[in-house]
């Protein structure tokens, strides 16, 4: 009863003609994003960020807009994934193995019909997966003391270590870097600068959004510079979209599994939707055996990763919105939103602002019919844009980026700043250092050394605090064995390779 | 292997130097008993232990471009550096546009479409921001 109340709460702000236009506007904005090979859902939603707030919309508003967005690329990464075999985003690089051997047997449009509803059906059961789940878990979080957000937040770094990079040291290297460019600027509890090297302009500390975009979209640019543009050709012709019920209805259990293993996945801080889709589709593969013939076009192998893929967003939100702790790059950008916004996720958020998550959660559900209705019939005009140029696109990209950046300080230093990030997310990028745990570390890294030191209040100085509940016990062990097993697991997670033509 | 020595060693003198500066910070008679050096230097000696880590254990080298590339990513480079000096004292139009052209020149080099593309771009997305947006821009010097 009390979750229906909330939910005609959540309705009530999300139902209203602006909000409701935004989430449509946000929705055609993200499936663009997810779908141009080169704008990922992290960089999208970081780039449309200094944008919303010149637009001067409120922290809903602001909110559905871009949750509408996030939903929105995750439908359009398939889009490439399917038409060229790149994949728009990471998390659909899954989708390439099935899709794109269907699209070259001529099923093209059959393929983003029925991947659009394993996306539908994977983000619709996500959030309600997380309508029912974060109240309870922010009831758990009620529980957190200082101690348990720090192991809390090294759990977040050690999984999304162990998880999204092939080489332990390297994230770990990430998540220092970000957690030092943190501590730069004026500490919280004296007052005094730290590690500013005198530099006024770093008194603030550095803006996470210029991090994020410069680490994820100026660092594409390099990456098209590199290569000239030369893997973007549209590959495959879309004729007529045809809706393949018989596909549709084949695939239901399919969809079903895939979206509970995608929530699952999304749900563990830091691992997000490249591993709920990953997971989906092996797990799939293996229940369906060899003749199932998987890796040649089949209807199962493109509705599972990409139910994955779906409901691994709907559950990155959960740790997001409950404990702050995000479950993925995107939704750490979606963080650095409603940190920006002057909300705070947690626990209290659910007590003290219900309007903001509910009316989150109902746009959420309203942001996917209006996906699904988009993606159906207006496929093709989605599928025309992907035949933007690359030297139009990432100039493009640059120059938003660049305005983004410059309508929120107006200092020239920032864009500097951001540049400089570039490089870095380029070398890094270049030397296989995920970059995702340099966002995550600038994010949290204030709230981690907070949590240490109220610990260290609460406790006298006794470190021994830090392990003095079930609750952070249980955290620092899933954070060691997070950290540790992906490398005995190395051989078995292996991702496979792209089809090649 | 080299590639990731490189990153080792550059990674290590800087977390040194972190470390180094970490102890420099000044701490205020109201302290915590963390007090703000403690957690700046644990970052640092994770960040000098796996940097250690990858000097002793590196991976194979990554496919770096040719020298030629290098060159064409260092001017990007500095064309985004002078663009983000120019911005402001020379109006949005002309820095935007010949900031775009020049990377439209360097992902697909035709001298003519690069221009347009640039040119394009710069009073399109002039347009987009400041009246769809409503963005504070000013198109020419005054």
């Amino acid at each position: 009863m009390e979750i229906l109340n909330n939910l005609a709460l959540g309705f009530s702000v999300a139902l209203s003609p602006t909000t409701l236009m935004l989430a449509v506007i946000g929705c055609f904005l993200g499936t663009i994003i997810g779908a141009l090979p080169g704008l990922g859902p992290s960089n999208g939603v970081a780039i449309l960020i200094p944008l919303t707030f010149s637009l001067g919309l409120d922290a809903t508003s602001a909110l559905v807009l871009m949750t509408a967005v996030y939903y929105g690329a995750m439908y359009g990464g398939r889009i490439s994934s399917i038409l060229l075999n790149i994949p728009g985003d990471e998390p659909a690089l899954m989708t390439t193995l099935d899709g794109y051997p269907m699209a070259k047997k001529g099923r093209a449009g059959e393929a983003l019909v029925l991947s659009g509803v394993a996306s539908f059906v994977g983000a619709f059961l996500a959030t309600i997966g997380l309508l029912l789940l974060a109240p309870l878990l922010a009831r758990v979080a009620f529980l957190f003391g200082p101690a348990e957000y720090f192991a809390l937040y090294l759990l977040a770094f050690c999984t999304l270590g162990g998880m999204a990079s092939n080489n332990q040291a390297k994230a770990a290297i990430a998540a220092c870097i970000g957690l030092g460019i943190a501590m730069i600027g004026v500490d919280n509890n004296s007052g005094l600068p730290r590690l500013t090297f005198g530099n006024l302009h770093l008194m603030d500390g550095v803006d996470f959004l210029v991090a994020i975009v410069g680490l994820f979209a100026i660092a594409e640019v390099f990456f098209f510079i590199e290569s000239h543009g030369k893997n973007t050709s549209l590959g495959m012709k879309l004729e007529k979209v045809k809706i393949p019920w018989s596909d549709i209805v084949a695939t239901r259990w399919t969809m079903l599994r895939a979206s509970a293993v995608g929530f699952v996945a999304g749900i563990l801080p830091g691992a997000g939707a490249s591993l709920g889709s990953f997971l989906a589709y092996m797990s799939e593969k293996s229940l369906a055996g060899e003749k199932a013939g998987f890796g040649t076009g089949v209807a199962r192998g493109v509705a599972a990763p990409e139910a994955g893929n779906n409901a691994a967003a709907g559950g990155a939100l959960v740790p997001m919105l409950t404990l702050g702790v995000p479950g993925s790059g995107t939704t750490a950008v979606l963080l650095a939103l409603l940190m920006t916004l002057n909300i705070t996720p947690g626990p209290t958020l659910f007590s003290d602002r219900p309007e903001v998550v509910w009316g989150l959660i109902a746009s959420l559900l309203i942001a996917n019919v209006v996906l699904l209705l988009m993606n159906v019939p207006l496929v093709k005009i989605f599928v025309r844009v992907l035949q933007v140029p690359p030297w139009v696109l990432l100039p493009g990209v640059t120059m938003i980026s660049f305005v983004g950046i410059y309508s929120l300080s107006g200092s020239y230093f920032d864009l500097l700043l951001m540049v400089a990030f570039g490089v870095l997310g380029y070398f890094l990028r270049k030397l296989d250092v995920p970059t995702v745990p340099v966002i995550l570390g600038i994010l949290l890294g204030g709230n981690m050394e907070d949590a240490l030191r109220r610990a260290m209040v609460l406790a006298d100085g006794n470190w021994t605090y830090l392990f003095s509940s079930p609750i952070a016990i249980g955290l620092w062990i899933a954070a060691v064995a997070g950290f540790v097993a992906p490398m005995f697991l190395r051989n078995v997670l292996r991702k496979p390779q792209r089809i090649t033509d | 292997m080299t590639s990731d020595r490189f990153l080792g060693l550059a990674v290590l003198i800087v977390a040194l130097a972190f470390i180094a500066s970490a102890f420099q910070i000044e701490s205020s008679f109201l302290s915590d008993p963390v007090g703000p050096k403690t957690f700046p230097i644990g970052i640092g000696f994770v960040a000098a232990l796996s940097a250690v880590y990858l000097i002793v254990k590196p991976d194979a080298d990554p496919d770096w471009p040719p020298l030629s590339a290098f060159l064409a990513l260092g001017l990007a480079a500095v064309v985004l550096i002078i663009y983000a000096l120019l911005l402001k004292p020379l109006g949005f139009i002309i820095p935007t546009a010949l900031a775009a052209s020049i990377l439209s020149y360097q992902i697909s080099p035709r001298l003519m479409t690069a221009a347009m593309a640039g040119t394009g771009l710069s009073f399109g997305l002039f347009a987009i921001f400041k009246y769809a947006l409503d963005l504070g821009l000013v198109a020419f010097p005054l």
